[in-house]
């Protein structure tokens, strides 16, 4: 990397239990990188990113964003999150609120933004992630692709230097991921550094810089998407790779 | 769910072609059980009512002392025209029972306003602050030329209301404190928040009530005497909040874990995470049930009889003690059960209405 890290893993372990769910996972992701996640389910992909904004403890190692360590510190954890967004699978909208409230909680309680300004940088970001007239509509109303698009303008809302996906398509019906990956795809273009669990390889393919392989809590390949699809190294690789790209 | 429910039965009075043939058929004969239902009850009103229209009304005695009444064998409604102010107003000065009027009036309100859902915020904090706090004024007097009234003459509806409302209103905060300790992740708060939460279930409010009253002042320095009044109060606000947190941390326990993961994730520290996001949701969930455990409450009130508080249903007793209207139990006790029956059937009906609105909102 010539840039320096903007987040480093080094050495992560994580145990639920007596099970082993993070082996020595080392990382470094460079301010600007677009990193996508795959491997076969249950291999610690998102236990992996939920440790990076502390939704999940890590055990052993070290985890540090934008040079702050993740530890006990609250103070730590909590500045690390207003730097950190995520992306649910379920989407994890508030229900109670509408979509500009979602969008506005944030900004307004944490960063003690005025309700003006935060409403009007959260119009900006529907509108940028194309659903500008459904602001005072209940997430309840709106289709799971239009969730997701607000959940991630709700996320963008913090002005993250980071942004997390965990499995962010999963949930939708086939005809609503692609708005979904073009909203990523627009994010990524723009600069966001992005972590991203996918089985989307496509997107991996077009949007990535480098494409992460995990299996059974362990990196077992990291590499540019050109030489991680067409000549894997690892055979665990090969093999997850002849599972998801023969549908 | 009870959702769907509702749902049904507001569609059906839309539908076409209802005559009351179909409407019977559908409400009153739908099955072969609900028919014969139908008729069991058909039968026991049509026994029962002409009874009950020769008691209360033919035969019933509306003026006069208690010798007129029973010789006319029926209702005796002159008991009720002589008591019902002492009934209502228990040992509160005759000539001051306006004010009990008042606070009663100005409690009803502050319930009725509270209960439009336009009001839900802050604005609910001023309101209850003016309503009861009118109420407190003309209970106890004492300022602006008013005399003042201990507590120990206070009695009958309005000590029966301010018990309840007051009580509620004070074990509101402290149950769900008690719902976030025991659904906390630091096992000191979550242990003392079990052992509180069970040990308060594990007791009945008359016991709690007889601890209020005759151990606080043990605890007191030697002088200090708390009211009464107030003794009652703790007793019965130490005790709903049991109960209220056992109802709120089913609320809590309802909240899909993504909704905390949500709101970690953006930044959320505690105390907003439980303030912006869970509680709102769950206490909408359990609204409902938290009327209901209101309407238990109003009712046990009448428990502080033990401690020699009379409410309303004490002031009733108190009035069939008198000797010059002996005997008068039915005409007494449907005065109190009427009115009881006005609070807990509005309170119901309003729990059922929320249950409705709330469950429109969540599915939004
Ligand atoms: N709270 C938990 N307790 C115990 N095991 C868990 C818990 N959360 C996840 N796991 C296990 O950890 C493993 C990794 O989970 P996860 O990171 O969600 O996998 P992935 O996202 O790659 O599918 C899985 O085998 C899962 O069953
Ligand atoms: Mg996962």
């Amino acid at each position: 990397m010539t840039t320096e890290a903007i987040i480093e893993l080094r050495g992560v372990n994580k145990w639920y239990g007596a099970f082993h769910v993070l082996r020595d996972v080392n990382l470094s992701v460079a301010k600007g990188e677009r990193i996508v996640i795959c491997g076969p389910s249950g291999s610690g992909k998102s236990t992996t990113i939920r440790c990076i904004n502390r939704l999940e403890e890590h055990q052993a190692g070290d985890i540090i964003v934008k040079g702050v360590p993740l530890d006990d510190d609250v103070r730590h954890v909590e500045s690390i999150r207003r730097d950190v967004g995520m992306v649910f699978q379920q989407f994890n909208l508030f229900p109670h609120l509408t979509v500009l409230e979602n969008c506005v909680l944030a900004p307004m309680w944490v960063k003690k933004m005025p309700r003006a300004e935060a409403e009007a940088k959260a119009r900006q970001l529907l509108e940028r992630v194309r659903i500008p007239d459904q602001a005072l509509k209940y997430p309840g109303q709106l289709s799971g692709g239009q969730q997701q698009r607000v959940a991630i303008a709700r996320a963008l809302c913090m002005d993250p230097s980071i942004m997390l996906f965990d499995e962010p398509t999963s949930a939708l019906d086939p005809e609503m991921v692609k708005e979904v990956l073009d909203v990523m795809s627009d994010l990524a273009a723009s600069g966001m550094t992005m972590l991203v669990v996918t089985h989307e390889m496509g997107f991996a393919r077009r949007m990535a810089d480098r494409v992460v392989f995990m299996d059974k809590g362990e990196i077992v390949e990291v590499a540019p998407p050109d030489q991680f699809f067409d000549t894997p190294q690892s055979d665990r690789t090969k093999a997850f790779l002849g599972q998801v790209l023969s549908h | 769910m009870s959702v769907t429910e509702t749902t049904q039965e507001r569609a059906a009075p839309i539908r076409p072609n209802q005559g009351p043939v179909a409407w019977a058929r559908a409400n009153l004969f739908s099955t072969w059980y609900n028919a014969l239902l139908t008729l069991l009850i058909a039968y026991v009103l049509v026994r029962a009512v002409p009874g009950i229209i020769d008691w209360a009304l033919v035969k019933a005695n509306w003026t006069g002392d208690a010798a007129a009444c029973r010789e006319a064998g029926g209702a005796c409604w002159a008991f009720l025209a002589e008591k019902w102010r002492f009934i209502l107003f228990g040992t509160f000065p005759d000539d001051q029972h306006w004010r009990p009027t008042l606070a009663i009036l100005s409690m009803i309100g502050t319930l009725v306003i509270s209960a439009d859902r336009r009001f839900w915020g802050r604005a609910l904090i001023y309101i209850w602050t003016v309503g009861i706090g009118f109420s407190a004024l003309m209970m106890f007097g004492g300022v602006l030329g008013l005399d003042y009234v201990p507590t120990e003459l206070w009695g009958g509806l309005p000590l029966t209301l301010a018990l309840s409302i007051v009580g509620l209103v004070a074990s509101f905060p402290l149950g769900v404190l008690l719902a976030l300790g025991r659904t906390s992740d630091l096992p000191v708060m979550r242990g003392l928040s079990v052992v509180y939460i069970e040990l308060v279930r594990g007791v009945p409010l008359i016991s709690i009530l007889f601890m209020a009253s005759v151990m606080l002042p043990l605890f007191l320095p030697a002088g200090v005497s708390i009211d009464k009044v107030l003794r009652a109060l703790i007793g019965i606000c130490l005790f709903s909040a049991a109960y209220v947190a056992e109802v709120v941390r089913a609320g809590l326990q309802a909240i899909p874990k993504g909704q905390v993961e949500a709101a970690k994730a953006l930044g959320l520290g505690y105390w907003q995470r439980q303030r912006l996001i869970i509680l709102p949701q769950a206490l909408s969930l359990v609204i409902p049930p938290l009327v209901n455990s209101f309407i238990a409450s109003f009712k046990d009130t009448s428990l502080v009889i033990v401690i020699g508080l009379l409410d309303l249903l004490s002031t009733a007793k108190a009035a069939l003690t008198d000797p010059a209207w002996r005997g008068f139990y039915k005409e007494a006790y449907l005065f109190v059960g009427v009115i009881y029956l006005l609070f807990c059937y509005a309170l119901s009906r309003y729990s059922r209405y929320l249950e409705t609105v709330l469950g429109q909102g969540r599915r939004r």
